[in-house]
């Protein structure tokens, strides 16, 4: 039985650029999916294919049950849609901005008026909520395009790239709302170019770059394929660095690493914490004096860079607004991404050849 | 239903904004008195229309014009409003919403043709202040505003096409006025069609601007003494030719801008 949100072979170009290269997607009623992915990856147009905003040239898609295709306004009913700009009306209050859409989803004037209070509240934007959102901070603003997504309770909800351009205070808390949302069984597709907010949110992740998911598991299969965990010791005194090599050699699965400035040994490991006490326990017998261990992951970013041979936040492409254009894809608009033009194309260089 | 209620939703939602930004709503009235005032105190004397050239004569033929040159310069207003929809990311909340496809639209115009309304009161009265007066009784008054108003609806659909069409609400609002110019200018508004050279002549007559600004002059017993009426059908018979126009273009330009905004891409 296919999930909440299904998709099959989407396909989907803008002249030259295919925006979408055979998409699947399969994302089970009350989980997150994670679309992970640098911009121009393809991660906004797979959004509004999903939510009716745009057709694709092939495939399938079903959202919570109903053929996308075939029954958009139904589809409508079910969903929220948040995005990468806050979708606000800046001249209207945040309570007129939340009556207004609760009104279009055929509410009366009354149910939505109180709904508007209800998530005035819910979002902390009360004392806000008789002002126009231009006088809003960014955090507001997307709280306030949060709320309106939600006006209807939708149980499918997509949000592309919420957290993109706030500050970190503003983007815990919107990670609160998101599982907290999540906990009451809501299915969200998320889009985010930051692996950190894949990490903590999504149970399962899309790798996306060029149109193609190039990867997909829980956060911690994709690390494990990127080759999983390794014990790192920083001793006290340079004269143990050998003695502790030796030690961590007789535990590990591999050749160890040093870095004799940092005094930091390194060796491959399997086993997680239970090896971890070993391995203190044989250094003290031995007198090790050591400054830290611990046991590391490979964090998403190494998943990414082992899968794409580029940096995520270093990919090519403009920004994913340019998506719905047509010609979009190289060069042009705003880039969005951290790193500047010229390692971008330095990087989809090394990945052609 | 739900179409109407949408677009009335939205209509008061950019009736508020107007509200909030009155700027905009008070140059939309600058424009036509500077307009009235240059037109009649600097034209005014070396214009002739019909066989005369008194002032008064001119100050109350302009009349029509300057109205019907202020109800279709609106469209810009509707164009960029529309623009900056798409640019903020506005039109994709709608999009997704189960709500009806061309309401966003609608209650956009309708907006307009609210504050168009508004507009076209406070120029009547000083159009009043300055000595224009109508001669016909106020049913025929009443229709030629009307009229004009049904033209400015008719001209906010292009207006909501070209918003729909460019990248941003800049490039609508000057991509809705500059078409307007020759559209207003090769006209009988400002002067007596039969002067100008044939060619002019012939696009003046048949201009669905015209069409209106001879309707309106009609019914408000604007027609200067000793007019010569045009013999292009439009001009003999210009209250019908109006609605005719200005149905036509309403149709026309709201199913292209309808199909437009279904696949609009923000």
């Amino acid at each position: 039985m296919p999930g909440a949100i299904y998709a099959e072979g989407l396909v989907k170009t803008f002249g030259k650029v295919r925006a979408l290269d055979g998409v699947d997607l399969d994302v089970p009623e009350g989980t997150v999916l994670g679309l992970l992915g640098p911009n121009g990856a393809g991660k906004t147009t797979a959004v509004r294919v999903l939510t009716t905003l745009l057709q694709p040239d092939r495939g399938t898609a079903v959202v919570a049950g109903v053929d996308v295709l075939k029954h958009p306004d139904e589809v409508r009913r079910s969903i929220g849609l948040s995005g990468q700009f806050a979708a606000v009306d800046e001249y209207l209050t945040g309570r007129e901005n939340l009556t207004m859409v609760g009104r279009l989803y055929q509410m009366s004037g009354r149910a939505a008026k109180a709904r508007a209070t209800e998530l005035l509240e819910r979002f902390h934007l009360t004392d806000a909520g008789d002002r126009p959102a231009k006088t809003y901070s960014g955090g507001m603003r997307r709280r306030l395009d949060l709320a309106a997504a939600l006006v209807v309770s939708p149980p499918v909800m997509f949000m592309d790239e919420p957290t993109t351009g706030l500050d970190p205070r503003n983007r815990q808390q919107l990670w609160e709302v998101i599982e907290e949302l999540v906990a009451g069984g809501t299915t969200l597709l998320l889009t985010t170019q930051y692996l950190e907010e894949a990490d903590r949110l999504a149970h399962d992740i899309c790798v996306v770059d060029h149109g193609r998911v190039i990867a997909r598991g829980t956060s911690d299969e994709l690390k494990a394929r990127t080759g999983g965990e390794r014990v790192e010791v920083v001793v006290h005194a340079a004269e143990h660095i050998g003695t502790t090599d030796e030690v961590l050699r007789g535990f590990g699965k591999g050749a160890s690493k040093i870095e004799r400035h940092t005094r930091k040994i390194t060796v491959p490991v399997s086993g997680g914490a239970k090896l971890l006490a070993e391995i203190i326990r044989e250094l003290d017998v031995r007198g090790v004096e050591i400054d830290d261990i611990g046991l590391r992951r490979p964090t998403l970013d190494d998943v990414f860079i082992s899968l794409t041979g580029h940096a995520a936040e270093a990919a090519e492409g403009n920004g994913e607004d340019g998506d719905g254009e047509g010609g979009a894809g190289e060069g042009g608009g705003p880039a969005a991404g951290d790193a500047p033009a010229g390692r971008r194309s330095a990087a989809g260089k090394e990945q052609t050849s | 239903m739900s179409s109407a209620t949408d677009s009335l939703i939205l209509a008061r939602r950019n009736l508020i904004r107007m509200k909030r930004i009155p700027e905009v709503v008070l140059f939309g009235l600058i424009q036509p008195i500077m307009f009235v005032v240059l037109f009649t105190y600097v034209f005014g004397g070396s214009i002739q229309v019909g066989g005369s050239v008194s002032q008064q004569t001119y100050r109350e033929f302009l009349m029509a014009g300057i109205f019907a040159q202020t109800v279709t310069f609106a469209t810009a207003g509707a164009g960029a409003g529309i623009a900056d929809d798409m640019h903020k990311g506005l039109v994709d909340r709608f999009r997704s919403l189960p709500m009806a496809r061309g309401a966003v639209l609608t209650g956009r115009t309708l907006a307009d043709l609210v504050q168009t309304a508004l507009t076209t009161v406070v120029l009547a009265l000083v159009a009043l202040l300055i000595g224009w007066r109508t001669h016909t009784n106020i049913g025929s008054v009443l229709a030629g505003f009307a009229l004009l108003l049904l033209l400015g609806y008719a001209f906010s659909w292009i207006g909501a096409l070209i918003g729909l069409s460019v990248r941003t609400p800049e490039a609508a609002t000057s991509g809705g006025l500059i078409w307007l110019f020759p559209l207003t200018f090769i006209s009988n508004a400002f002067v007596d069609s039969n002067k100008l050279p044939t060619v002019f002549r012939h696009i003046a007559e048949w201009n669905p601007f015209s069409t209106t600004v001879q309707a309106a002059r009609e019914l408000f017993g604007n027609l200067p003494p000793g007019f010569k009426t045009p013999d292009a059908w439009p001009m003999q018979h210009p209250v019908i030719a109006s609605v005719l126009w200005s149905a036509l273009i309403l149709v026309f330009f709201r199913t292209l801008a309808v199909r437009k905004y279904r696949k609009a891409a923000g």
